[in-house]
């Protein structure tokens, strides 16, 4: 398999520029070096720019909604726990809309990866704030600027109970494939918050901003406070890498109704009730 | 004394009623009303006889006034009746509210020892008082306050005269989980009862139960009955959020999951709900999810995907009075409206609307074939008259229910279909499926009007074509779904129409309106999307007047009939105070109209 195994051949509608193009890039390699094979991957997108790449990406794919690609992500895995299941959204999707999912996909540690384009706005719906624009950004739809503080996602997955906490960067595709390889390799809830740029809607943090200011994590941290501290850095210097890894069951390895076999596996045939009816007399 | 009083029927020269009795036992919710009527039901139904329980409560989990009335006949009669024959008064409030309620004849069993009742009072009504020291014998077995209904419980069975094996029995049954020592208890408990009653008032009451021979029945609640329909057309994944009066399907299935091998979810909100559902049915699996209104209003946006994406999944809606939180613990049929056109733009939806239990089993089974073979959504309509209520309900079949998969390729046909199209414009609007982890059947489920391959597509001539597809399936659908059923004599003075749960309340009206002479039949919907406009137009042009039941406040179904075949029905009985139909208020208004 190579990456452009992956590719539907549908030319990609982002911006010249865009930070999509290395997620999407950094994504078909990490199936490359995982040596997938198409079928195995479901992805579901959520609704923004970052979604449009259900139309570029090669697999079997949900198109789904603003905000709601987590629990549909989480019912694929459900259903045939074999697939390897990644989620594509934006930082509205997931941060504002939808977050609950987060919480709750996070606290269940459902094995899925969830993919976060960051951009800190709102992009296809051309440039609106979101949940990680800065305090005091000027944006159509905050012309005062946002009074709001921005939400710190690592933070919040961590506490949530996520087992695998990171963030890339959409300008070093070879760090973010094998950020995305450890997230899918990794079994449980893996967030991987990527910086986006946004070289239309979000002129601050761009390429050249942010490649100076990040630096790598040397490793993982296993204390969840040491981690929660770590995720409020972001100033002068800006860690990428995975900021927590904690190993323990995922959410499907713990019901009993999948030891044997996948839900989808399940024979329909013959199913009696008989013995259930006895409690109805 | 009481025991020295002749028979009232006998003394007047009458016969004793035999297996025509409506009891109901009320008091304060917390002390085991709804068991106690569940248990009384499955004695009497373990005799041979029919049962029908109603129950009332307020939202509330202790305190307020909790009623389970259960009609016992030799027939099926699913109706609550208003007229009370054999009251159980666990507290004095049951009393006050239903004592207008109790006929001729009738009996209260009640402990004299909390309060007083004035005897000679009640049989001025020819109301005769059974009083029982229930709270004395429950703390003599060693039971106290928690097991004083079950006392009751053996107090009205020896006052109709029924064996006591038939509620030890039930008593063993329901307890054996709680282990020997509470099914001793409670066995000890309602023989006291019993023992009690019997040496008392021996022979006294009017009111007589019988055992007959018959098939097996089964004592079920709708909702009981959704659930196992569900099992058997192999529903492998419900997800659910609790929510008044849906919840007992969540808890009969997350209670029964690892035998029905199935996952049974609780999520965090009714969106996160029809989200793993329709993620789950994507990946292949047959799911569910059920709710009430509230819930089904969060989840409008994603009924519309999974219109789009063309997955199926089967909704359930067990209905109560809105709007917003309205009426937790009451019935109604409100959301008609509201789900034929719930979700964004339009799409092709099923909605069954079931009558009791039996259609309410194969109902939802036929419910996951339908989902399957036109590969969108399929309502069960319900409410919490059918869902809580529960029926003397005959054995299901379930040789009946055939699973059809749909038409989901095989891994080869897949390898042999060349540019294989998941949404492929067809014929019926039915395009060949293929899941998650099949080789050479990859494509993108979008929630973006798209191509036959799924990829986004806002060309005009594709839009029309796929939004064709897509409604086609509805009509295909129509070809195989039964029209609505007409009860009762094809010439009638009158013609009674309603959908759903008030089945059992209209067919009883139409006997109360035989014995009057009057000659009524029913036209009984249950198959409301997609609308059976032909059968509907040829059985109401001929009716000579036409009168609708709804719980509703605008005549939701009498609308629609209006806007599917022009036909207007200018008479209703339209409810909406939260009440299940009675039949005598559909007879009086049957009557009223001819
Ligand atoms: C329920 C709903 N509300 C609003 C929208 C409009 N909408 C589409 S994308 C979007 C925001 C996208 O922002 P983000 O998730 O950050 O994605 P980006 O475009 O930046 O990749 C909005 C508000 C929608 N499609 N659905
Ligand atoms: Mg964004």
């Amino acid at each position: 398999m190579e990456a452009h195994d992956f590719e539907t051949g549908h030319k990609p509608t982002w911006c010249p520029g865009c930070g999509n193009y290395g997620i999407w890039q950094s994504l078909k390699n990490a199936f490359v070096k995982l040596n997938t094979s198409q079928e195995e991957i479901v992805v579901v997108y959520g609704i923004g720019c970052h979604g449009n790449m259900a139309n570029f990406l090669n697999v079997y794919g949900v198109g789904s909604l603003h905000g709601r690609s987590i629990p549909v992500a989480c019912g694929v895995k459900m259903a045939n726990h074999r697939l390897k299941v990644v989620v594509i959204v934006g930082d509205g999707d997931t941060y504002g809309e939808g977050v609950n999912h987060l919480l709750s996909a996070a606290r269940g540690n459902h094995d899925i990866t969830v993919i976060v384009h960051n951009n800190e706005i709102y992009g296809l719906t051309t440039g609106q704030a979101s949940p990680t624009s800065e305090k005091g950004t000027k944006t159509k739809s905050t012309p005062l600027g946002v009074i709001e503080e921005p939400l710190n996602p690592l933070a919040t997955a961590i506490i949530s109970g996520a087992s695998f906490v990171s963030r890339g960067f959409a300008g070093d595709t070879d760090a973010l494939r094998d950020l995305i390889c450890a997230g899918i390799e990794h079994s449980g809830f893996s967030l991987i918050d990527v910086l986006q740029p946004c070289l239309t809607f979000e002129k601050v943090h761009n390429f050249d901003f942010l490649r100076e200011k990040i630096y790598k994590l040397e490793k993982a941290e296993k204390d969840k406070e040491a981690a929660i501290k770590k995720t409020f850095e972001w100033s002068e210097k800006i860690p990428v890498g995975v900021f927590y890894q904690e190993e323990k069951p995922a959410f499907t390895d713990q019901l009993p109704q999948l030891k044997e076999d996948t839900l989808v596996e399940k024979p329909l045939k013959d199913i009696k009730i008989d013995e259930l009816l006895k409690e109805f007399i | 004394m009481v025991a020295l009083l002749q028979n009232p029927f006998k003394a007047n020269g009458r016969k004793i009623k035999i297996n025509d009795l409506n009891l109901k036992i009320g008091g304060e919710a917390g002390f085991g009303i709804m068991a106690s009527g569940l248990i009384f039901a499955k004695a009497v139904n373990r005799a041979g006889l029919s049962t029908f329980g109603y129950v009332e409560y307020p939202s509330l989990v202790r305190g307020g006034h909790n009623t389970y009335q259960i009609k016992v006949t030799s027939k099926p009669y699913f109706a609550p009746e208003k007229q009370v024959d054999l009251l159980i008064a666990l507290n004095k409030n049951t009393v006050d509210v239903d004592g207008a309620n109790l006929g001729p004849f009738s009996g209260v069993i009640f402990n004299d020892e909390e309060f007083k009742l004035e005897s000679s009072e009640f049989e001025k009504k020819n109301v005769f008082l059974y009083p029982v020291p229930l709270e004395k014998i429950a703390t003599e077995v060693g039971g106290g306050k928690l097991v004083v209904n079950t006392v009751a419980l053996g107090a009205a069975l020896a006052l109709v005269g029924l064996d006591f094996q038939y509620l030890s029995s039930v008593l063993t049954n329901t307890f054996r989980q709680k282990g020997e020592q509470v099914v001793n208890l409670n066995i000890k408990s309602a023989r006291g009862g019993y023992d009690y009653v019997r040496e008392k008032y021996a022979d006294h009451f009017s009111f007589k139960l019988e055992k007959l021979d018959g098939p097996p029945k089964f004592v079920m609640s709708g909702n009981e009955a959704i659930a196992l329909g569900a099992i058997a057309a192999g529903c492998k994944m419900y997800v659910s959020y609790p929510m008044t009066p849906s919840s007992s399907i969540l808890h009969y299935l997350a209670d029964h999951q690892l035998k029905a091998d199935m996952i049974v979810k609780h999520c965090a909100d009714e969106i996160e709900a029809i989200d793993m559902a329709i993620g789950g049915s994507f990946a292949g699996v047959r799911t569910a999810v059920g709710t009430s209104g509230g819930g089904f209003a969060l989840m409008a946006e994603s009924y519309g995907l999974a219109g789009i994406l063309e997955t199926p999944l089967v909704v359930i809606n067990v209905q109560r009075p809105g709007p917003a939180t309205g009426m937790p613990t009451w019935t109604g049929q409100p959301d008609l409206d509201f789900v034929m056109y719930a979700g964004q733009d339009e799409f092709p939806k099923i909605i069954i609307a079931p009558g009791d239990p039996a259609g309410a089993f194969y109902g939802t089974a036929q419910a996951f074939n339908l989902a399957a073979e036109y590969q969108t959504t399929v309502m069960i309509l319900s409410d919490k008259f059918l869902g809580e209520s529960i029926y003397g309900t005959e054995e299901f079949d379930t040789n009946k229910i055939k699973i059809e998969e749909g038409g989901i390729l095989s891994e080869s046909e897949l390898l042999n279909t060349e540019n294989y199209k998941r949404y492929e414009f067809t014929e019926t609007g039915v395009s060949p499926r293929s899941l998650p982890g099949q080789k050479s059947g990859k494509y993108v489920a979008n929630s973006y009007e798209h191509d036959e391959f799924g990829f986004v597509s806002e060309d005009p001539d594709n839009r029309v074509s796929m939004m064709t597809k897509r409604m086609k399936k509805l009509v295909t659908a129509s070809n195989g779904l039964p029209g609505p059923t007409l009860y009762g004599e094809v010439e009638a003075k009158i013609t009674l129409v309603g959908w759903g749960s008030s089945k059992g309340p209209i067919l009883k009206a139409l006997d109360l309106l035989k014995q009057e002479g009057i000659s009524a039949n029913f036209l009984h919907f249950v198959y409301i999307s997609p609308f059976p406009i032909e059968a509907t137009a040829k059985i109401l042009s001929s009716a000579k007047k036409t009168l609708i039941c709804e719980g509703n406040y605008t005549g939701q179904l009498a609308r629609l009939i209006r806007e599917k075949t022009g036909i207007e029905i200018k008479r209703g009985l339209l409810k909406f105070d939260g009440r299940p139909f009675y039949p005598e208020e559909i007879a009086k208004a049957a009557k009223e109209a001819v």
